[in-house]
């Protein structure tokens, strides 16, 4: 029997407190793989069953398939693709990826290489005669903004703006009823309004006027599936400009982070730059920027682990937990960048699989080798440093780092 | 000496010899030097150059976007071998220990490792075969012919065979806008492996891409010219068509001629092994020290009533060549069995095919995700009510809960619904072509009366 209640151990791994280490309550949550909360929602643990329910075709990321719909669903508005089911999902998919990955765009991460590498070399310019930085401030959050921003096509003078939106929207993810005033519900569908409508705005210039941002690709190319509506434009363009913002600066920062904690490991990278890339990938499962998949609608009954969840439960996957499995990884709490097999969930699994995958490797990859090879001496001023709120997408607010000359 | 004490001096200078140096035999030397074994390892090929990727050679290969001499196989480890290049083996004396090649020369062995895989089914007439403009693709080289071929612009291109490989040839033909007949003898493409409901989709893709397909036919007679160069192809059907390329694509033959009177249990349907991949002797004996991986294994699937199952897919060999890496090297009590559900692709006229399970073992087929007429979706096969395959059009993401419906024996058909799902989930018959390769004719005859004297010879002659 795989089910029990263990709202208890959910309840501590969600409290503020527990943010700076999670991991041996995942492992606490892991000796019931699927575990009934009293709500009735269930929340899943272990490697093999969150990737087994990751493939299950009876399982829908579409709101409207949960018996109980969670905060803030009552919004009428086209959701992105993140949100929705085949054969919808898959359609609005292809046709961001037309313009953004193969077959039809396959240089694109590779040909912003240049770009990414002038970008962190600036940012890292600006250190010069700071005894500390702030990592997050001073490069690992302005790193992807401005990335993203010139990727879409979204004016990088408006970052003051917008920034502000998606931090009520990230905060209004992780709403609790019994815990949140209702005020941090609102602010995010307030926010998400504002979003849409800036972005909105954004596309309606674009239209007639076909350059080489996203945005103006979305508005003026046709391909198989036709083209774009306004509105599905805009959910795109807000889903990756969120996405662009809010996780790879978690990964940069833990990544140095970890790096940090690890010094012979960065030493080695500093020696040898070519381990950044399986070094990237036992990031993306030793500390990755997503912890939480915080919901998907059993659309069916399911059975996970000889356990039933019943049509329309709402599941929780975590992801986090699931990368630190022992029954799937071998010393699963080392860090290792020689780990072989080293399937993790950092990117999620499936066909919701991280859109903006490759081109998070890519900056994460960039900015640890140039972070490494020039900052003299690096050391952590606290540790553990002080974290943002959500368990959903976790990373340090701020990572202050002393560094020698320069 | 224990047994153990046997093992670890055997895994530190035991002689293993690998015969067949393609990706099965390069897999199953890195596992080996992986699991510890230091002593010498000896790599035999019949072709030159190193080993190499095939999936590519009827693809990427041909629309000239990889080069052939791009397709090396990445090495996972170093593996310290001894290759002996070039020459093939010729012969396997168990009771000597050891191979022979062709050129006369003796390799011994402690244990040895047979991966020779398949070659291409040539043309049946040989002064035909040897037409200039008559292909087939197995090798590196045949590739790299036609795809010289196809860059000069023929007129015509026939594909003989709908299988997979065919059907990719003419699909890359149709992507370099070459006109393409299509001659096959079932009813539809894919048919052979697929079942009719599939090959009736696949007959549209490739109507629909603006080949010209012709089911049911068999081609009879390839002409030349007096230059020697290939002009015209006959039909059963008494047509013709003018053509300058033909490439033959009707399926491989087992690399098993060599094993002839070597007392194993190999044929034209392969060597026959156990799942441990330990090869069977004519008696259908275990044998302690040849072990078989890859395209020329005939192997024991329990999920599919443990009946004898040779495939030739990419996975497979490699699956099958870690885990007779692994048995060469470890004690009886440790031994691993090849339990994996065979998994299967191909790219052909813009649309992902992947297939998992043995969709040959079924009776039914149900559209179980996805759209037919948008040509994506999958499609659940089934036997007496239990799920024993699944095919998938622009759809592979889902495939993995597919082999685990296949793994537990999921009832069939499928009983929940999904998000995206036909309204009409009818399962109809799956409908194969019939055991035609089964029907020609025995390869061995068992001889003798008591328990203690009854042997299996091989019949070699009934072909």
């Amino acid at each position: 029997m795989t089910t029990t209640e263990t709202p208890d151990t959910l309840r501590r791994i969600l409290d503020y407190s527990s943010r700076a280490d999670p991991y041996p309550l995942y492992a606490e949550l892991r000796k019931t793989p699927v575990a009934r909360q009293e709500d009735g929602s269930y929340v899943i643990s272990t490697y093999r069953e969150i990737t087994d329910i990751l493939h299950d075709p009876h399982l829908s990321s579409d709101i409207r398939n949960l018996s109980h719909p969670t905060a803030g669903a009552e919004e009428q508005t086209t959701p992105a693709f993140i949100n929705l089911d085949p054969p919808e999902h898959d359609r609005l998919r292809r046709m961001a990826m037309r313009h953004f990955g193969p077959p039809h765009t396959p240089g694109l991460v590779t040909g912003m290489e240049p770009a990414l590498s002038s970008i962190v070399g600036g940012l890292i310019d600006d250190f010069a005669g700071k005894e500390q930085i702030d990592l997050v401030d001073d490069f690992a959050y302005p790193f992807p903004v401005t990335v993203i921003c010139h990727l879409l096509g979204v004016p990088r003078e408006d970052e003051p703006r917008f920034h502000l939106w998606v931090n009520d929207i990230i905060d209004s993810i992780d709403y609790n009823p019994k815990t949140d005033p209702k005020e941090k519900l609102d602010n995010g569908i307030q926010a998400r309004k504002d979003l849409r409508q800036y972005i909105g705005g954004l596309v309606e210039q674009r239209h007639g006027r076909p350059g080489d941002d996203l945005l103006s690709r979305l508005a003026n190319d046709d391909g198989p599936d036709g083209r774009m509506t306004d509105e599905e434009i805009v959910a795109t363009a807000n889903l990756l400009l969120i996405a662009g913002h809010e996780t790879t600066v978690n990964l940069i920062t833990n990544g140095m982070l970890t790096l940090l904690r690890h010094p012979q490991v960065l030493q080695r990278l500093r020696e040898q730059p070519d381990l950044v890339v399986p070094l990237t990938e036992e990031l993306l499962r030793y500390e990755p920027p997503v912890h939480i998949i915080p919901w998907r609608a059993a659309y069916s009954d399911i059975t996970v682990a000889d356990t039933v969840i019943p049509k329309g439960s709402q599941i929780m996957l975590m992801l986090a937990s699931g990368s630190r499995d022992p029954n799937r990884f071998h010393d699963p709490d080392r860090f290792d960048p020689d780990r072989r097999d080293n399937q993790h969930l950092g990117f999620g699994s499936g066909i919701h699989l991280c859109f903006g995958g490759p081109l998070a490797r890519r900056e994460t990859q960039i900015a640890l080798t140039e972070l490494v090879r020039r900052v003299d001496r690096p050391r952590l001023v606290a540790d553990p440093p002080q974290y943002r709120r959500s368990p959903v997408l976790r990373g340090p607010i701020h990572l202050h780092i002393e560094q020698n000359g320069n | 000496m224990t047994s153990a004490e046997n093992l670890q001096a055997f895994k530190r200078e035991g002689r293993i010899v690998v015969v067949g140096a393609s990706l099965a035999g390069l897999r199953a030397a890195e596992a080996l030097r992986g699991a510890g074994f230091t002593g010498s390892l000896t790599m035999i090929g019949d072709e030159m150059g190193e080993p190499y990727d095939r999936p590519p050679l009827s693809k990427q290969v041909l629309t000239g976007w990889v080069p052939a001499e791009n397709t090396k196989l990445p090495r996972r480890r170093e593996i310290d071998a001894q290759w002996l290049l070039g020459v093939p083996a010729s012969g396997l004396d168990l009771a000597g220990n050891h191979v022979r090649l062709a050129d006369g020369r003796e390799v011994p062995f402690d244990r040895v490792l047979i991966s020779t895989g398949v070659r291409a089914r040539p043309w049946f007439v040989e002064s035909e075969a040897a037409l200039d403009g008559v292909f087939v693709v197995r090798t590196r080289e045949h590739a790299e012919a036609l795809r010289r071929a196809l860059a000069a612009g023929p007129s015509r291109v026939l594909v003989i065979g709908a299988g997979f490989t065919g059907s990719e040839i003419a699909s890359v033909c149709r992507e370099r806008e070459i006109p393409v007949t299509v001659a096959e003898l079932a009813p539809a493409p894919l048919v052979g492996a697929l079942g009719a409901m599939i090959g009736d989709v696949a007959a549209d893709m490739q109507r629909a891409h603006g080949v010209d397909l012709r089911c049911g036919v068999k081609v009879t007679r390839l002409e030349g010219d007096a230059q020697g160069r290939l002009r015209r192809a006959h039909f059963d059907d008494g047509s013709t068509i003018d053509t300058d390329v033909a490439v033959v694509a009707l399926g491989g033959i087992r690399n098993t001629e060599w094993l002839q009177g070597s007392g194993l249990a190999a044929g034209v349907w392969g060597i026959a092994c156990d799942t441990g991949c330990r090869a069977l002797d004519l008696n259908g004996l275990i044998t302690d020290d040849v072990f078989v991986a890859g395209d020329v294994a005939r192997c024991p699937n329990p999920i599919y009533e443990y009946r004898l199952i040779s495939l030739e897919h990419w996975a497979n060999a490699v699956e099958q060549a870690e885990v007779a890496a692994h048995n060469m090297v470890s004690g009886q009590a440790d031994r691993w069995p090849h339990l994996s559900i065979p998994l299967f692709w191909s790219i052909q006229f813009g649309v992902n095919i992947k297939s998992v399970g043995v969709p040959t073992f079924a009776d039914e087929v149900v559209v179980t995700q996805g759209s037919v007429p948008d040509r994506r979706f999958v499609a659940a096969y089934g036997y007496r009510g239990r799920v024993t395959a699944a095919v998938s059009f622009n759809n592979a993401k889902w495939l993995d809960h597919y082999r685990q419906l296949i793994e537990t024996a999921a009832p069939f058909p499928p009983p929940c619904p999904t998000p995206d799902q036909p309204a009409d989930m009818k399962p109809v018959p799956v409908d194969f072509p019939g055991p035609t390769l089964l029907a020609q004719g025995a390869t061995v005859v068992v001889t003798g009366h008591d328990p203690s004297e009854r042997r299996v010879t091989a019949a070699h002659q009934h072909r």
